[in-house]
């Protein structure tokens, strides 16, 4: 896509004091290349997260308990795949297309979030999505409505609105299988202990270890740093838990009330990132699994899309004839 | 209700809440796996329709027989030869091509089937549901009919693709248009339309769209039946067994 060409170049000093009295970024408006690069990255992978992220709940629509879950199941997934639709023509306004962002996505060369790397053996790791997984992209997103960008801040507040229906979803999917059989309370504990560490890691590495955070902060991209947002997660869903009878898989798990300046929050235990960096990089449960999946759907559709570009082309040879 | 009319609306609101929720589930397999990313939005909308009139029906159904106490024992506790769905929506999805031929013609069928009931049913709510049920089914006849006329007109490969599609469906028509002594009474009684009286019109639509898409209109005449009674093909085995897992699986909990 090609960007505009008359656009205004304005100096860094000018884009920061922009950005500083909380003026939003249009797409044609001037930004420095590493403000744009950044963007692009960030939206493309939360792009590619979303259109992976069907690939684990949507083995479940075949298999689902009941009608009600089956369709609130489809209408989940179905949610996703136009938030990833809203990304890719967000990341668009910056200058990549879609196909670009696709072919980096199907060779591994794009990250999406790790946590679709996770497999889903149970219905209740459906549920456990929805209430985990959602709820840590809530705590992630809800601040990305009042990102500088403007097209991905009002792309955001939609996408929050239906991620916390999600949330609420698999969070009533959790409580009915935790006020259910003693077969089902334990497939939802199970749950809880396979999700909870990979959704506690969603946020990223610790501040320390976060080179992107100090521009995407000061750009007004991201409000608050990876080890802030995982607190106010970890501090939200225990109680949670608690109240559905179910544990945090964590021994060192305790009230702090040093925590959040003195006003008290969880002290968590430490976070495995040798497992985190190794599924980043490729050897997760489901890494292969997840791209060779898309890879698949992506080859066995080429015929299909060529066939509908050529229709096109027919089509408008016809018009111009006919004009 | 009478308890022959009642046996006769049960049976009636069976086969067609069947036909959308199996047709559904085969729609939705291709959650993750479409040939773009619209599609893969596209697909689960059109499964989310279908399932959701199964379920209006089989509450509707449920309502008339007190054998079953929901929709779920009905949807997922029934044995395979209870199912009266059509052999042509248990086949498997084959490719694109052959998933948007099917859903093209089973959707165009259940639009006429909708309208006629939107005019005479002697059951209101149906007939009340009907409105909905027309528009929606109505949306899937163009969606699938557009895919239909790009595949067929768009590429030599898409178009062989879109005949093979044709061949393969070909021997499964013939049910969706067979009348039996039950749809007669059905007719009979102004309750459900019977298939035979919606052949023109459909064919007359599935012509034309064929047509621009360089397909030649299939040969239909009664071949693979036995759905309607409860006689069905291998595959079905397969869908059963994925969607009744869980049901089977913890019998009595609550989800």
């Amino acid at each position: 896509m090609a960007r505009e060409q008359n656009e205004k170049i304005v100096s860094l000093e000018e884009f920061q004091e922009k950005i500083d009295r909380d003026e939003k970024i249009e797409p044609k408006d001037s930004m420095p290349e590493a403000y744009r690069k950044t963007l692009i990255r960030q939206i493309g992978q939360h792009a590619h997260s979303e259109v992976v992220g069907m690939l684990p709940e949507g083995n479940w629509i075949t298999r689902a308990p009941t009608l009600r879950r089956k369709l609130s199941l489809l209408a989940k997934v179905q949610d996703e795949a136009g938030h990833g639709l809203y990304l890719y023509c967000a990341a668009e306004t910056l200058g990549k297309s879609r196909m670009e962002m696709t072919q980096e996505l199907l060779s591994g060369e794009a990250k999406y979030s790790s946590i679709f790397n996770y497999p889903t053996p149970t219905w209740a790791d459906i549920g456990a999505i929805g209430w985990l997984v959602d709820g840590a992209a809530i705590m992630n997103q809800i601040p990305l409505c009042r990102c500088s960008y403007g097209p991905y801040a009002r792309a955001m507040i939609r996408i929050c609105k239906e991620e916390s229906f999600h949330q609420r979803q698999g969070y009533e999917i959790m409580l009915t299988l935790a006020r259910g059989t003693k077969a089902q309370k334990e497939m939802a504990q199970r749950a809880l202990n396979r999700w909870w560490w990979p959704s506690v890691m969603m946020f990223g590495p610790s501040d320390a270890d976060s080179p992107n955070t100090e521009n995407s902060v000061k750009w007004k991209i991201k409000r608050y740093t990876n080890d802030e947002l995982r607190q106010k997660f970890v501090d939200a869903i225990v109680p949670q838990a608690k109240k559905i009878g179910l544990t945090v898989p964590d021994k060192d798990l305790k009230w702090d009330k040093k925590r959040n300046n003195g006003q008290g929050g969880y002290a968590y235990g430490e976070i495995n990132w040798d497992e985190f960096w190794r599924v980043v990089r490729g050897d997760g449960p489901m890494n292969n699994e997840r791209i060779s999946a898309k890879q698949k759907a992506w080859n066995e559709g080429s015929w299909v899309r060529a066939a509908a570009h050529a229709h096109a082309l027919k089509k408008q040879t016809a018009l111009h004839a006919a004009e | 209700m009478k308890s022959n009319t009642a046996d006769m609306v049960f049976e009636g609101l069976l086969r067609i809440a069947d036909d959308n929720l199996i047709l559904g589930h085969r729609t939705s397999e291709w959650c993750g796996h479409a040939p773009t990313l619209e599609e893969d939005l596209a697909l689960p909308n059109i499964a989310l329709d279908l399932i959701g009139h199964a379920q209006t029906l089989y509450c509707l159904a449920c309502e008339i027989n007190s054998r079953y106490k929901n929709e779920d024992q009905l949807a997922f506790l029934r044995l395979e030869h209870e199912y009266k769905n059509l052999l042509l929506v248990e086949q498997e999805n084959g490719d694109f091509g052959n998933t948007v031929l099917r859903l093209f013609y089973f959707s165009t069928f259940m639009k006429y089937f909708w309208e006629r009931v939107k005019i005479n049913c002697c059951f209101k709510k149906l007939k009340e549901f009907s409105e909905k049920a027309f528009l929606e089914t109505s949306y899937h006849s163009r969606y699938a009919s557009q895919w239909v006329v790009t595949l067929g007109d768009g590429t030599d490969e898409s178009n062989l693709k879109m005949s093979n599609a044709i061949s393969n469906l070909e021997p499964f028509l013939g049910e969706l248009f067979n009348n039996d002594d039950f749809t007669e009474m059905c007719s009979q009684n102004d309750f459900l339309p019977e298939p035979t009286s919606i052949f023109d019109s459909w064919k007359n639509e599935v012509e034309t769209i064929l047509q621009k898409g360089n397909l030649n209109f299939p040969d239909i005449i009664l071949k693979k039946r036995g759905g309607r009674k409860g006689e069905h093909s291998e595959a079905f085995g397969y869908l059963l067994s994925d969607l009744q897992y869980m049901q089977r699986a913890y019998p009595n909990s609550s989800w």
